[in-house]
């Protein structure tokens, strides 16, 4: 079980490190650009007349706060999972 | 998997949203079953939403050289049962349309179709299919967040090559290029969200059998291998 759990990591680290190092030379701006925005391109391609028809109400201002807002949505999340599994160990532990 | 705001014809839009509201009706009455019936799994509902909200902040290089996020909806749907998943996932898409301009309120009905329909429903069904065929958990498990991952990706592949056909291939050609986008893009990330759903899987078995016995996750009594 705990060696299971080592290689669960290991496995998860080397599938989002190994991406890396294959792409690593092609030096152009467009390395690991989202998904998500190659699929608006893909979709200017298509249909070059298309026009969105609603605009997002806010926009994070700059890079650097959508990266803050991000790392918040994460924080809040892998928060509460700690909080719980802590709970759980320690009510564990007073039982035992 | 977000299609940006104002990205999918307002026929499309409308539709799309829809097609989620049944599904956000039923999650919405079968959390609050679950909050009544069972408040010890109140906590582990919170959980299971937290999980969704980590990885799906989690945007990973993939080997096609682009990035893209897991969803983090099997685990939920495995617990719970794939409605409720709806739900969560439709706010996690909420918080992420308002505050991140990523996805959109247009497009949060096809977006939570994709996300919090399909994904957890996929991932409900093979957990059920491996586990009826005699599967361990954690094999269960594993292909369950995987596939539901990976499908999640292939509907909104379908929904933008409904929305936006190829002038010369249609459907077909369309398919194939948002396909190449976003499936061949997600295969190792389901890959990663199988497996970071058989860690928490793992955790909870050490640490939260309790909660797990009473969904029936675990056998009653038993201490499953």
């Amino acid at each position: 079980m705990k060696k299971q759990t080592l290689w669960l990591i290991v496995a998860v680290l080397a599938l989002a490190a190994v991406p890396l190092f294959l792409h690593r030379n092609s030096g152009d701006g467009e390395t690991f650009a989202g998904a998500d925005g190659q699929a608006e391109e893909a979709i200017t391609k298509i249909n070059p007349s298309y026009t969105p028809w609603f605009k997002p109400i806010f926009e994070p201002p700059s890079g650097e706060i959508e990266c803050a807002l991000f790392a918040l949505q994460a924080a809040l999340g892998a928060g509460f999972i700690g909080y719980y599994f802590g709970l759980r160990k320690g009510r564990g532990q007073k039982a035992a | 998997m977000h299609i940006m705001e104002g990205f999918l014809p307002v026929a499309h839009a409308a539709g799309w949203w829809a097609a989620s509201l049944p599904f956000l009706v039923a999650g919405t009455k079968s959390l609050k079953r679950i909050v009544m019936e069972k408040p010890s799994a109140r906590l582990l509902l919170g959980a299971a939403g937290a999980f969704v909200f980590v990885l799906s902040a989690l945007k990973l290089p993939s080997v096609t050289g682009s990035c893209s996020h897991p969803t983090g909806t099997g685990l939920g749907a495995i617990l719970f049962g794939p409605s409720v998943m709806s739900v969560l996932g439709c706010i996690v898409l909420l918080f992420q349309a308002l505050l991140l301009a990523h996805g959109g309120l247009t497009t949060l009905g096809a977006n939570t179709f994709s996300m919090a329909v399909v994904g957890p429903w996929v991932a409900y069904g093979v957990y059920r299919a491996m586990r009826g065929a005699g599967a361990s958990l954690g094999k269960a498990v594993f292909l369950a967040a995987a596939a539901g991952d990976l499908l999640t990706y292939v509907t909104t592949a379908g929904q933008l090559a409904w929305a936006f056909p190829d002038p010369q291939g249609g459907f077909i050609g369309a398919l194939a290029k948002f396909l190449s986008i976003f499936a061949l893009t997600q295969l190792p990330l389901a890959l990663a969200e199988g497996f970071l759903t058989v860690l928490i899987m793992n955790a909870l078995k050490a640490h939260s059998a309790d909660e797990l016995r009473a969904l029936d996750i675990l056998p009653a009594g038993g201490i499953e291998q």
